[in-house]
């Protein structure tokens, strides 16, 4: 299972490829080929995770050549060590999720058969992004995971908003592959080779100059931050709501946002080489992570909020991986690498989680908006109790699995004062807004009646994705139990074995902090003891500024969008002006030409031509009197030749005189002739 | 032996010009007959004067005469048609061999 788990990838890429061609006008076979795919990939993930545990996480490498050059080598293959096993399980498991939820939420769409192919190939491409073996080859599925966001964005196309959110996230996320790609072309040629194992022994080895590592730790880290949504390229996470919501699940929320982390991750070795690519990759985290916790504060549509919790998050654990990093570098022991892959998996389940309870309400009240809600949780049982859990569970409570992955970040936060402190007001921030969003949509009062008259709970293919998700969010956190001797920290741990040490100081500040945030939040939402526009009005400015997240759209169309537009104009101008005049001109010299090449066609050529025909007209007319038809005209020709031909032979001399008599013969005989005719035409004419 | 020659070649030269000038298809047959005869003529007399063992030159002679009736029966089935086409054998109007 192991050794052909190569072979994950290609299950769901199979429900792709039949579901397009063959079974696209049977909804219910794609979509349920289209489960029966993943849910095959997810039992294989699962049993090479298992005989990864079996051997201790000794990692596997296959591969096959694709190109081989003197100057480059390219290979396909699979690596696949502790975290490729986590990240397949935690892909596999998400995407059955998705997809058996989307049964439900998808329900009589007209795309429904394509939503599911995207679904697959989406699956197809991340799953060949965490299973590569080198830089290149992650490259291209990075491109496929973007493509099929892309897709998925705007598959309500005939919306002008998911058109624009579509273009939005694949333009944005295109400007960190920039990076990326120079990243990976930086190391191709200071490396030789793309090979992760390789490259990360030459890492190891000294032979790349602290330089080049930085430059190309910081170029990569661009693809991370545009694929995980980290400031400055976060503005397109957010706009990606427009798509359907178990996309956001999937995609926005627990995988392909957390591709950047992930490849943060892999190329962990390469960071810990350079402590100020590490630095950088901290520093945008934190921000990332402030900024989007703070905006999450204050918005209102249930979906944003989850997404700028979602970015919050991903700056969370590429901070955690930063500092990992960081520390490495100047030889510290550091939690952060553990940190930050736990948490990527623990903030998989619960973020799925909470997206599709969202959908799951959205569905039932048809509306994105928390202030129209409040009071669901009498109608919607599953949904609120999965939701809370999942909110718990981020909010990072004991013993949910938010709770231990975030107690590791903080821990990882240890000894960097400004971390430490960033990392525990974001941890209060996480909670309050987590619980303003469920206190404000599920308890309380309805604030509009009518809505809540319709809204009902979801069918079981929706609530049970949740209850399993909701399972996973309370025990996935218990692997990676700190007084576990063979627990997640040894498995996954990136070089040698570590073993988490248990700090109870942390444990209890880090619960406390989360339990304020809970009860403030409590205070102002579920009591109503403190009045939020109080807050709101009492800190204008701020609010304003959080409300508007920052102004980062609005700064971007006034210092990006509309210059280039002014560009664009004037390269339009340009274009208009002064190369179609350029072109109009050359054409319009074109047809001059051609008229002087006219005439001398009509006039030298086609004379030359005529003029032979002519030649050869008088000429024929000359000749023709010779072949009158006459036998008898022919034997005189005959005979007079004979003749001629003896006098030849017997006197030279007197053949001339013979040749001139015949000829003077032959043009008195043609002047009667003419003569003659002429006459007779005469004749004719007068007697007509 | 000459004065055989001389015969030959007046009969001949009566010949082409017979062929030459006649207008009637008829009189262009009989001209070509003596043509025939001229050389009929030579072939004997050099048979007579040059090898008298042999009888090749009469021989040959006697093909001749052979050959000629056949090809009189053939022009005189030219001109029975040219009659029926043109009425007439005049040769004149008889012009069909040209561009």
């Amino acid at each position: 299972m192991l050794e052909n788990a190569f072979l994950i990838p290609f299950y769901p890429l199979f429900a792709f490829v039949v579901i397009i061609f063959f079974t696209r006008w049977n909804e219910k076979l794609s979509s349920y080929l289209s489960i029966g795919m993943i849910l095959t990939g997810f039992v294989h993930s699962l049993f090479v995770l298992m005989q990864m545990l079996a051997r201790n996480g000794e990692p596997v490498e296959k591969m096959v050549t694709f190109i081989s050059h003197p100057a480059l080598h390219l290979e396909l293959g699979m690596y696949i060590d502790p975290l490729t096993a986590v990240m397949l399980m935690v892909v596999t498991i998400v995407s059955s999720c998705v997809q058996i939820y989307s049964l439900g939420y998808m329900h009589g769409d007209p795309r429904f058969s394509r939503y599911f192919s995207y679904l697959s190939l989406f699956t197809f491409s991340m799953l060949g992004l965490v299973i590569a073996n080198n830089f290149f080859m992650i490259f291209i599925f990075w491109e496929l995971v973007g493509l099929t966001s892309y897709l998925l964005i705007g598959f309500w196309f005939e919306k002008k908003s998911a058109a624009d959110a579509g273009k939005k996230a694949f333009i944005t996320t295109r400007i960190g592959d920039l990076g990326f790609i120079v990243g990976i072309l930086i190391l191709a040629v200071y490396a030789g080779t793309l090979n992760y194992q390789q490259v990360f022994e030459k890492v190891a080895s000294g032979a790349l100059s602290p330089a080049v590592l930085t430059a190309a730790g910081i170029l990569i880290f661009c693809g991370a931050v545009g694929k995980s949504a980290q400031f400055p390229l976060h503005v397109w996470l957010p706009d990606a709501m427009e798509g359907p919501t178990p996309v956001s699940a999937l995609i926005h929320a627990a995988t392909m946002v957390a591709a950047g982390v992930y490849l943060v991750a892999r190329a962990m070795s390469l960071f810990v080489g350079s402590a100020e690519a590490s630095m950088v990759v901290a520093v945008i985290g934190l921000i990332t992570s402030f900024m989007a916790a703070s905006i999450a504060l204050t918005q209102n549509d249930i979906k944003r909020v989850l997404a700028y919790s979602t970015v919050s998050q991903l700056g969370y654990m590429i901070m955690a991986l930063g500092l990992y990093g960081v520390d490495s570098a100047h030889g510290h022991h550091s939690p952060g690498f553990v940190a930050g892959t736990f948490h990527l998996m623990n903030h998989a389940f619960f973020k799925a989680l909470l997206f599709l309870g969202a959908g799951s309400v959205i569905h039932a009240v048809h509306t994105n908006d928390i202030q129209e809600m409040g009071g669901l949780s009498k109608k919607m049982k599953r949904t609120s109790i999965t939701f809370f859990i999942a909110c718990l569970s981020i909010a990072g409570i004991f013993p949910l699995s938010g709770f231990w992955s975030k107690d590791e970040i903080i821990a990882a936060a240890q000894g960097h004062s400004v971390f430490m402190f960033f990392a525990l007001l974001i941890a209060f921030m996480t909670a309050f807004y987590m619980f303003r969003l469920s206190f404000l949509t599920f308890t309380g009062k309805p604030r509009n009646e009518e809505r809540y008259l319709h809204a009902h709970e979801s069918p079981n293919s929706m609530t049970w994705p949740l209850m399993f998700l909701a399972f996973l969010s309370v025990v996935s956190g218990w692997v990676g139990l700190p007084w576990l001797s063979h627990g997640f920290s040894s498995f996954v741990f990136h070089e040698k074995v570590h073993h988490a040490e248990p700090s109870y100081i942390l444990m209890i500040v880090s619960t406390v902090v989360a339990l304020s945030g809970i009860g403030f939040s409590y205070m102002i939402y579920c009591k109503r003891k403190i009045s939020a526009d109080a807050i709101a009005d009492r800190f204008k400015p701020i609010y304003t500024l959080l409300y508007n997240k920052y102004y980062f759209d609005e700064i971007y169309n006034a210092i990006i969008i509309k210059p280039l537009l002014r560009i664009t104009d004037a390269l339009w101008w340009f274009d208009a002006n002064v190369i179609d005049g350029l072109v109009n001109f050359s054409g319009w010299l074109t047809v001059k030409w051609s008229d002087v090449k006219q005439w001398f066609d009509v006039h030298i050529i086609d004379g030359a031509v005529n003029g032979t025909g002519y030649v050869c007209m008088a000429g024929a007319w000359l000749l023709k009197y010779i072949q009158n038809g006459s036998v008898q005209f022919y034997a005189l020709t005959i005979i007079a030749a004979a003749i001629g031909i003896v006098i030849y032979r017997v006197t030279p001399e007197g053949f001339y005189y013979y040749l001139a008599g015949l000829i003077i013969m032959l043009i008195s005989r043609l002047l009667a002739r003419v003569v003659r005719t002429g006459r007779i035409k005469a004749e004719a004419n007068i007697e007509d | 032996m000459l004065q055989y020659l001389a015969l030959a070649a007046i009969l001949f030269a009566i010949g082409i010009f017979g062929v030459l000038t006649r207008r009637n298809a008829i009189g262009i047959l009989m001209s070509l007959e003596l043509m025939f005869n001229a050389a009929n003529i030579n072939l004997v007399t050099f048979n007579k004067y040059i090898g008298p063992d042999n009888l090749t030159g009469q021989i040959f002679a006697t093909f001749v005469i052979v050959i000629a009736a056949a090809e009189a029966v053939v022009g005189l089935a030219i001109v029975l048609l040219l009659y029926r086409n043109w009425r007439g054998i005049d040769v004149d109007n008889i012009n069909l061999m040209k561009w």
